[in-house]
């Protein structure tokens, strides 16, 4: 195989095999001889003080491993940004479900009666559950003020717009709690060593993650911690930071009992108890002119970060630089404000705070649309940010992006004009009333600001005895396609077929740092990093004179098994340097937010059944322009998968909640889409010929999450004339809409 | 090792056997165990995953006499002279069958958890439509869970399939 057939052809999946023969190892189907079962006794109040704990005398106690904060080594939190949460609570427990007291058995069978046998007494304290009652201060449960972070964008002169606006537009928007439902639930093993220390084996995103909040739980030196990644079964964030809170529950039974200890949750506890998408609320109050100009506004993004601060930072730092959405804005101030209630904290999730904030951008957008009298098609495109106008934070638009283009050809693709005549003449007769809706949206790609430069990350090529190479990072395959596509990068690179690549399992004793793989920055900036160490190591080949500049296969591997019998290996490194003149300032949030942006428009097609209210997908057309797509099936599966987590957060996926806890833990009441409920999801990609990234790649992993729910809002509004400013949407939320007579 | 053996536990109690991919079985198990957990710690076939415990996901999809079962639903002394095929059961040999390479090239599996039981469950449907409408395979696959994928290459994985088999009737 050539090398240039590598990139941009879809190539077989690196684990695909395993995957489709059953073959593929995932921790639960991982045992250990002498290994013992963990489980956690969690709280049961929402806010309070824990006075005493005692133990079901039926059970015999003495079999069972126990462990409390009292026997952690190091510091009782999980390090992650901030240090606030506990690995165990002590005293005081502020969410339901927060982790208490731990077991292990080696009978699995005998836990869960035992984890019933631990009775805690409470003195209950006063709680909050909602965004309203934090900012209200009714009890302050978190620092001074209840609010973990806040954030402001200024630029341009806001307060001078409203006396020049022909329309002020106002609206408030609001998004859910989401569970990732990754279909493999959390799961550890983690073994102690008095030698070697401990090691854990999991289901997780960031090995280095697990690794940091390990050493400081366990008191351990960096050397004394190993974390390694097994085959994981989905993730979408969810598996970001909260396997470091389990995994430093299996390492404190590992290092008590001696025995390598195996803690996996069960659905129910997954969903009770680890983080979702968090919870929002988006006030929007903008200056328009009469052609539908935007002059200027003021944009309040609020999020509910549960009891502990985790990332909620971070997560509120993209959706408040994604508030503005695709659209030029001479003048804003936009406020981003995360706070906190006694719900489990809520964390990573496709994303990452974007899909709550661009919600609300895309519902407004059609509300101004309305007011000015506009279509919302025109009003789009007359506020769409052209090249050489800049976003929200001042970020000039450099690459040469026409999303006018972009939203020309999604109309074409979705006949949109010829079926809303059609459905305006069709939905007076019967039940059934159907609707277009668009969403036009942009998602940056790779860490936020000076993300990338703080992180420094780091991977290595390595050629083998065998001849063949091998791509060391810390990156994770969860089913994006990472070993598949950092394999295809290294190839072609190097003018090797793509069989002749591997990737090493990510293990913090073998791999260096290459960042966490979250924020849709594996392809583009460790991909990046691949692209240069697979050519540090052509380069030392050629330089030493083992290796023409043009070469064979066959040539490549004997001149890497000539160069590692002479110089016992041959490793090639490459570290993030940051762009020149980029500039961020992380204290006025101003300048350059991302590298890059991918840019999308998506159109829903919405049927909804007056005699039943429910609403439902019939077509739906995906969009994007995300540089140049590597591997198109890859790609393609991102993108509809994403889609149908967007239709489903729109649509179907409810959280219920009751005094902070999450009442439907079980897929039996929380609802994602079955391969019955969904659209024919069909994917197109813009390519405009902007170049990032390996081989021109920019981000697409979360970008799919953005556009879906507003879209369908947006159609369910064309059909039904009323109006909903909030997601999910259910059948039951419509029924109660139209039958208070909905305004317009 | 099985979770049943490991020390201070005693073995099951009762005696079962059945045809696992076409080789007899004979177990000792608790009277109560699941079939999904004899499957994955009394024989390894680690293949089925338990994804709710509920029968909500199917990623514990076998084949039970040719029905598609969830087998965390299915209690192990039910399966007792049962003709069970799991995904271990699939392939022939190292020859992936055609459905697993189906699954392969259209990107029908990306994490790979609920692959098995989703491969099972499409195999399930053409054994009884041969040739099944997008419609049908809609309906068909429902009652297997896939978080990533959206579906919509799994649908053409099992079309890629399907038009094998209508290859091989002509």
């Amino acid at each position: 195989m050539a090398a240039e057939n590598i990139i941009g052809k879809s190539v077989p999946r690196k684990e695909g095999r395993d995957k489709v023969t059953g073959a593929a190892r995932y921790i639960d189907d991982i045992a250990m001889p002498g290994m013992l079962y963990g489980a956690t006794v969690r709280s049961q109040v929402a806010r309070g003080v824990i006075k005493q704990i005692s133990f079901d005398p039926q059970i015999e106690w003495d079999t069972f491993v126990l462990v409390t904060a009292k026997d952690i080594p190091g510091k009782n939190c999980i390090a992650l940004i901030g240090d606030d949460q506990p690995c165990l609570a002590e005293g005081k427990v502020n969410h339901p479900e927060e982790p208490i007291l731990l077991l292990a058995h080696s009978n699995p069978h005998l836990l869960r009666k035992a984890v019933d046998g631990v009775w805690i007494e409470y003195e209950s304290l006063p709680a909050i559950f909602s965004i309203e009652d934090s900012e209200r201060r009714t009890q302050t449960i978190w620092g001074d003020d209840n609010t973990f972070k806040t954030f402001l964008i200024e630029k341009g002169d806001v307060d001078s717009v409203w006396t020049k606006a022909d329309h002020i537009v106002e609206g408030e928007y609001t998004t859910g709690a989401q569970e990732q439902l990754y279909i493999e639930n959390n799961g550890v093993i983690a073994a102690f060593d008095r030698e070697q220390g401990i090691t854990v084996w999991g289901s997780l995103q960031c090995p280095y993650y697990v690794h940091k909040a390990l050493m400081a739980l366990c008191n351990l030196p960096a050397e004394k911690v190993r974390v390694v990644q097994v085959e994981t079964g989905g993730a979408f964030g969810g598996k970001e930071d909260y396997p470091s809170m389990i995994a430093g529950h299996a390492a404190l039974l590992a290092m008590k009992s001696g025995r390598p200890v195996k803690i996996i949750y069960d659905r129910l506890e997954d969903m009770t108890a680890t983080t979702k998408r968090h919870p929002s609320r988006t006030r929007h109050r903008t200056a328009v002119s009469k052609d539908g100009t935007i002059l200027g506004g003021e944009i309040d993004f609020t999020i509910d970060g549960g009891a502990y601060a985790t990332l909620s930072s971070v997560v509120l730092s993209r959706g408040t630089i994604h508030a503005g959405g695709p659209y030029y804005w001479p003048n804003v101030r936009i406020r981003g404000k995360a706070v906190a209630t006694n719900a489990p904290p809520h964390g990573a999730f496709r994303g990452f705070g974007a899909p709550q904030s661009l919600f609300a951008m895309e519902r407004h957008m059609d509300r101004i649309a309305q007011v000015v009298g506009l279509s919302a098609v025109e009003v789009r495109r007359r506020n769409f940010l052209k090249p050489g106008q800049t976003t929200t934070t001042e970020q000039t638009i450099r690459e040469e992006i026409d999303l006018g283009k972009l939203l020309d050809r999604a109309l074409e693709l979705s006949d949109y004009d010829a079926k809303r005549a059609r459905f305006a003449q069709g939905n007076e007769a019967g039940p059934v009333k159907k609707g277009m809706g668009i969403a036009a949206f942009l998602h940056g790609a790779g860490f936020t600001g000076s993300g990338e430069r703080y992180l420094a990350s780091v991977v290595a090529v390595e050629g083998c005895v065998d001849g063949s190479v091998s791509v060391l990072v810390s990156s994770t395959e969860f089913g994006q396609g990472t070993n598949t596509v950092l394999c295809q990068i290294a190839a072609e690179a190097l003018d090797l077929p793509y069989e002749d690549v591997r990737i090493a399992q990510p293990d913090t004793n073998q791999v260096p740092n290459s960042g966490p793989t979250v924020a849709s920055r594996t392809v583009m900036v460790v991909g990046s990093l691949v692209r240069s160490a697979a050519v540090g190591i052509k380069q030392t080949l050629i330089a030493n004179g083992s290796l023409g500049v043009s070469y064979s296969p066959e040539e490549f591997r004997a001149a890497c098994r000539r160069h590692i019998a002479e110089h016992g290996q041959l490793r090639s490194l490459a570290r993030y340097e940051p762009p020149e003149g980029v500039f961020w300032d992380d204290q006025k949030y101003r300048g350059e937010a991302y590298a890059t942006f991918a840019w999308a428009v998506y159109i829903a097609q919405v049927a909804v059944d007056l005699s039943t209210y429910s609403a439902r997908v019939e077509d739906f057309v995906a969009l994007q322009e995300v540089g140049r797509v590597l591997h198109p099936v890859l790609a393609k599966g991102q993108i509809a998968g994403g889609v149908a987590q967007g239709i489903g957060f729109a649509l179907y996926e409810k959280v219920v909640w009751q005094n902070g806890r999450m009442q439907n833990g079980q897929m039996t009441n929380y609802i994602m889409p079955t391969s019955a409920d969904l659209p024919p999801i069909r994917v197109f990609f813009e390519e405009m010929g902007n170049v990032h990234g390996a081989y021109g790649a920019k981000g697409i992993g979360e970008l799919p999450m953005d556009g879906p729910a507003p879209a369908i809002v947006n159609a369910i509004e064309d059909a039904i004339g009323t109006r909903f400013d909030s997601v999910p949407l259910l059948p039951e939320d419509i029924f109660e809409a139209v039958c208070a007579g909905g305004e317009r | 090792m099985s979770r049943y053996s490991s020390d201070n536990q005693a073995h099951g109690t009762c005696e079962i056997s059945f045809t696992v991919n076409g080789k007899q079985e004979t177990v000792r198990i608790f009277p109560m165990a699941r079939l999904l957990d004899v499957l994955r710690q009394e024989l390894e076939l680690t293949g089925a995953k338990e994804g709710c415990g509920e029968g909500e996901c199917g990623s514990c999809s076998v084949l039970m006499d040719g029905k598609l079962v969830n087998s965390c639903l299915i209690p192990a002394l039910q399966a007792a002279g049962a003709s069970l095929t799991t995904i271990e059961g699939i392939a022939e040999g190292t020859q992936l069958s055609a459905m697993q390479t189906a699954f392969l090239e259209c990107g029908g599996a990306q994490c790979g958890i609920c692959t098995p039981g989703m491969i099972l469950s499409a195999c399930h449907l053409l054994s009884k439509k041969p040739e099944p409408s997008l419609e049908e395979i809609r309906e068909g696959l429902a009652g297997n869970l896939c978080r990533c994928t959206g579906y919509m290459q799994i649908f053409e994985a099992v079309v890629q399939a399907a038009r094998g088999n209508a290859g091989a009737k002509r």
